[in-house]
């Protein structure tokens, strides 16, 4: 078992450590491979009221360098609740293409 | 001289985990079981023990807060019956999961409805499955030694696992017995300090428990198996280190008369110890009859259930317990035990006790007389009226 940083990489199975306790952390689950529908934002209309980080469920919403939203695609799953709650519609679902 | 103590189970229980210096309790009352915590919240209070009693509003709850303060490094202590430990179950897989090695005791008590308040073990033998260690105890003196070894199997960190302490309600719960004390010196020379290998630390912060994707399940599921496997040699070691020190010997089964046996009966907890004096009166009118008692539930003692049993002629299993549907829990481990081996000799499935039917001596003389003159069956009740 090597570290990198917080990251465990595993090498064989006879490295794994013992307990859920010593993996650490989950930062490093791509939980955005999940994701059925991607949210694009539209930063014309986005206004930086942070109501979508708000209700993101995973931490995905980011500030980009204008004060915009902007998503983590490492992490988002897609739920959509960010494009729903979104009261000027600057965020849209679009199907993913493999 | 060591010290004694006329105590009952549930206090036999208590002070168990004030000699194994326990950091943190949490527990919700419920009968058969408030005594044991009940004791021990008095002994927080007037600081005759130096650990931290969390109150909670239930059973799930108590044990999270034993779940948390052991994944922080502190030795955790919590007691509960039935209803209560039904409550508990999703919690009994997380402690598992988190190879976290807090000790419980449970007072087997029948499950509601109707409400009932006495010994049954089906509440404990649901728990089977979710990888906590379990031992039952026939005596205050085995409840009360059996804390101090609990600790030292749990904590090992090839078992880092779990493990619960049972007993009978009334039975052994409220029947005050005589228990040899254990010197605290003693105490502590045999169960050193809880030094976990991973903690919960805000200097080095991390979380545990979080996502986990099929590439590694598996191995960890894989890991708490290996756990239980090598507990077998951690649990003989810890007894003999006991026996050497306090000088009581403890196995994972007890063996009655089981040597020149041709019949022997199978039992956990007390109805067990009734039994011996059954073997008595039986050998006494010439019947070869032996009495192997379980008390190592989990981890099986698949082991010792086939060396004691292979040349019996008939092996009868008394369960004060039921799977609807299947049976007797005690017999089906037997029977799957005993299924591979050579000399199959026939098991009868003996239901009795349930709700806390007393089971007398002549109860279990019967079950001899029973399989005498009968041909075995996977379920036959007894003494119930029908």
């Amino acid at each position: 078992m090597k570290r990198d940083g917080k990251k465990i990489i595993f090498e064989k199975a006879g490295d794994l450590p013992p307990m859920a306790m010593s993996l650490g952390t989950t930062e490093y689950n791509e939980t955005g491979s999940w994701r059925n529908e991607r949210p694009v934002v539209d930063s014309s209309k986005c206004t930086g009221c942070g109501i979508c980080w708000k209700f993101c469920p995973d931490i995905s919403i980011k500030e980009d360098a204008n004060g915009k939203a902007s998503i983590d695609y490492f992490f988002c799953k897609g739920c959509g609740i960010c494009a729903v709650e979104c009261p000027v519609k600057a965020i849209e679902m679009k199907e993913e293409e493999k | 001289m060591s010290t004694q103590k006329v105590l009952m189970g549930n206090h036999a229980l208590s002070w168990g985990a004030v000699t194994s210096r326990v950091q943190v309790i949490s527990a919700y009352p419920i009968t058969p079981q408030t005594q044991v915590v009940e004791l021990l919240s008095e002994m927080c209070t007037d600081g005759t023990l130096d650990a931290e009693f969390i109150k909670v509003e239930s059973e799930h709850s108590a044990m999270a807060a034993c779940i948390g303060a052991s994944a922080a490094g502190a030795r955790t202590f919590t007691a509960t019956s039935a209803q209560g430990l039904a409550l508990m179950h999703e919690m009994l897989h997380w402690a598992v999961g988190g190879r976290l090695p807090v000790v419980m005791g449970n007072i087997n008590r029948a499950m509601a409805p109707p409400w009932t308040i006495w010994t049954e073990q089906t509440d404990s033998l649901s728990q089977r499955d979710t990888g906590w260690l379990q031992v039952y105890a026939s005596s205050n003196q085995e409840v009360y030694d059996s804390v101090l070894m609990a600790y030292k199997i749990a904590e090992n960190r090839k078992v880092s696992l779990p493990m619960m302490i049972v007993l009978d309600a009334f039975f052994l719960s409220h029947t005050s017995e005589n228990v040899i004390m254990i010197d605290q010196n003693k105490a502590d020379a045999y169960l050193p300090k809880y030094d976990p290998e991973f903690k919960l630390d805000v200097k080095n912060p991390h979380t545990f428990g979080g996502l986990t994707t099929p590439d590694w399940y598996m191995e960890l599921r894989y890991n708490i198996q290996k756990g239980m496997d090598d507990s077998y040699q951690v649990i003989r070691d810890a007894q003999s280190e006991f026996k050497s020190v306090f000088g009581r010997d403890y196995g994972m089964v007890e063996e009655y008369k089981c040597e020149d046996a041709d019949v022997i009966l199978v039992g956990m907890a007390t109805a067990a110890s009734t039994g011996k004096e059954s073997i008595d009166i039986l050998r006494n009118k010439g019947v070869k009859a032996g009495l192997l008692r379980i008390r190592y539930f989990r981890p099986f003692p698949f082991e010792d259930v086939r060396r004691v049993l292979k040349n019996a002629k008939q092996i009868l299993v008394l369960d004060r317990n039921l799977s609807p549907g299947l049976g007797g829990i005690t017999f089906q481990e037997v029977k799957s035990a005993m299924y591979n081996e050579k000399n199959k000799p026939p098991i009868y499935g003996f239901i009795m006790g349930l709700g806390g039917r007393d089971i007398t001596v002549e109860s279990i003389t019967n079950l001899f007389e029973h399989a005498k003159k009968n041909d075995p069956q996977d379920i036959i009740w007894m003494e119930v009226k029908k």
